[in-house]
């Protein structure tokens, strides 16, 4: 790791200004992915503004009847809630199915949202990587790479990495919404649909933030009701990263919403494809992944999407 | 403040670091890392207060310090073991404000004021805690290695399965949590043991959770 300077500013205003203001800063909440970051030197900030403290821990009730989180709420906390657990199953299904206990415990929402993907190239700094090394290739795209956890659609030929949060793609079919300070000290609202960027030819841009931005809030809309699921596949019945995941609300009259996980750059969602729910799983995903580009690797992920839909609408 | 226990080691560890992250930076045409100084914007060691099993402890540390390196080179309570220093193992796990975390991806100068408990405070060969005997009794490890860290994790599995707190496996999630095999195995899934001794641990943990029911 190298060294750093370090501090614990007044407000999320105060943290914002810094961030922007002194050189190769990054905010540090719950740590748990940006100091392995560190450690392999992937990431390597000159100096870390701590920004737990800071009184965004809380979940409040919104006028519109939904909640606000708090960019610290713990993954542990969020999905614990007991007007999460009522009203937003589908959040606390997908929090639950994420990571572990003791990284539950630290990882932070706002984090959650900013984790880097774990593509194995841009984990292994001998191999080149558009995202972590701009302009030094896709070691994802090269001939046998490995290529099976990786993305089907929305990617480029710049970087074909996934984001691999379970949480963002459940807060995306609710309609979630990122609240900011920026660096002047005003806030800003970025819908979760715009939150993050398709890699393009700047895979390094990962999200809407400007530079020292701090997202202070997670916003849910009022709760939409009907049956709730999230049905992760992975190699291992625990602690792995989907290859794909499926957030789903259907309501009684068959409409409903479908986010993807595990597939592309952020979490997958449609109107178009919400629009097919009640024609059935294969008519979704024709429309989901229409233009899915996969490896030969990992071509399997738009199969086994249409089929962990189906299962669920089956049971549901 | 106590040295480290292997200072040269880590010098040497720390200039061969500097040396290839020097290389990156130069082929990382197009990152911050390329267009900065290197200069860090103020000092880089600092002055932290733990509360680690029920004592005041007094630290200046180098900000990299993670909470695991400064329980087991600056205090000394090795105890808390060293596994992928990733948060992929859960042999560092220690307990923060009450809750189990990694101690490995935690800095501790983020841990001023905090209270931790290592498996030191937990329980000693003379008063063990009761989930220590049962590991004991169970044969809940081989080597020992993961134990530390599977006995932290283990004592606040059930506190959280009481607490109300979900996981993957769990059914209605309006109703109390029962505590069963599934539960326990997926919330300790942070926790690896390459003796697989896990029949064992869940042996230990079932029990220590029906006595103390």
């Amino acid at each position: 790791m190298r060294a750093f300077s370090y501090e614990k500013p007044a407000d999320p205003a105060a943290a914002a200004a810094r961030a922007a203001e002194v050189e190769g800063a990054k905010f540090l909440a719950g740590g748990t992915n940006l100091l392995d970051l560190m450690k392999l030197e992937i990431e390597t900030p000159l100096h870390v503004i701590d920004v737990n403290g800071l009184g965004l821990d809380e979940i409040s009730e919104t006028e519109e009847g939904g909640l606000r989180v708090g960019t610290l709420v713990t993954n542990t906390a969020l999905s614990a809630d007991s007007r999460i657990r009522r009203d937003y199953p589908l959040l606390t299904r997908a929090i639950a199915a994420g990571a572990t206990g003791q990284l539950r415990n630290k990882a932070t929402t706002g984090g959650n949202l900013l984790q880097r993907t774990r593509c194995p190239y841009f984990y292994d700094t001998n191999m080149p990587c558009n995202k972590r090394a701009p302009g030094s290739g896709c070691g994802a795209l090269t001939e046998g790479a490995f290529s099976r956890q990786l993305g089907v659609i929305g990617t480029s030929d710049a970087c074909i990495a996934t984001h691999p949060s379970d949480m963002a793609v459940a807060m995306r079919a609710l309609d979630a919404v990122v609240e900011t300070v920026t660096p002047a000290g005003m806030t800003r609202e970025i819908p979760l649909e715009e939150f993050h960027l398709l890699p393009g030819d700047t895979p390094e841009d990962e999200t809407a933030l400007m530079p020292g931005e701090l997202i202070t809030h997670v916003r849910l809309p009022a709760p939409v009701g009907g049956t709730q699921e999230y049905h992760k596949v992975r190699d291992r019945a625990s602690y792995a990263f989907a290859l794909v995941s499926v957030a789903l609300v259907r309501q009684a009259d068959g409409s409903g919403r479908v986010a993807l996980g595990g597939v592309a750059p952020k979490p997958w969602r449609s109107d178009a494809a919400d629009a097919e729910l009640p024609n059935g799983a294969s008519a979704v995903m024709s429309v989901l992944l229409d233009g899915a580009r996969p490896t030969e690797e990992n071509a399997f992920k738009i199969t086994l999407a249409e089929r962990t839909l189906a299962a669920m609408l089956k049971e549901a | 403040m106590s040295p480290p226990i292997d200072f040269s080691l880590r010098r040497r560890t720390l200039l061969a670091g500097t040396a290839a992250a020097a290389a990156f930076s130069a082929v990382n045409r197009g990152g911050a890392a390329a267009q900065s100084t290197g200069a860090t914007a103020g000092p880089e060691t600092t002055t932290v207060t733990l509360s680690v099993n029920g004592e005041e402890r007094e630290l200046t540390v180098d900000n990299r310090t993670t909470l695991l390196d400064a329980l087991r080179e600056h205090l000394q309570l090795t105890g808390t073991k060293k596994g992928c220093d990733h948060g992929q193992c859960g042999a560092c796990t220690c307990t923060v404000n009450g809750e189990r975390i990694n101690s490995c991806l935690s800095l501790a100068v983020m841990h001023d004021g905090d209270e931790v408990e290592t498996i030191e405070g937990i329980g000693q060969p003379e008063s063990m805690d009761p989930m220590q005997a049962a590991f004991v009794e169970h044969d809940g490890f081989q080597c020992g290695y993961c134990t530390p860290g599977q006995i932290q994790s283990a004592r606040k599995v059930i506190e959280e399965i009481r607490a109300g707190i979900p996981s993957h496996v769990t059914g209605d999630l309006t109703a109390e949590i029962a505590i069963t095999d599934a539960e326990i195995r997926e919330r300790m899934s942070g926790n690896i043991c390459r003796c697989g001794a896990y029949a064992n641990i869940l042996a230990a943990i079932t029990q220590v959770a029906e006595e103390s029911a």
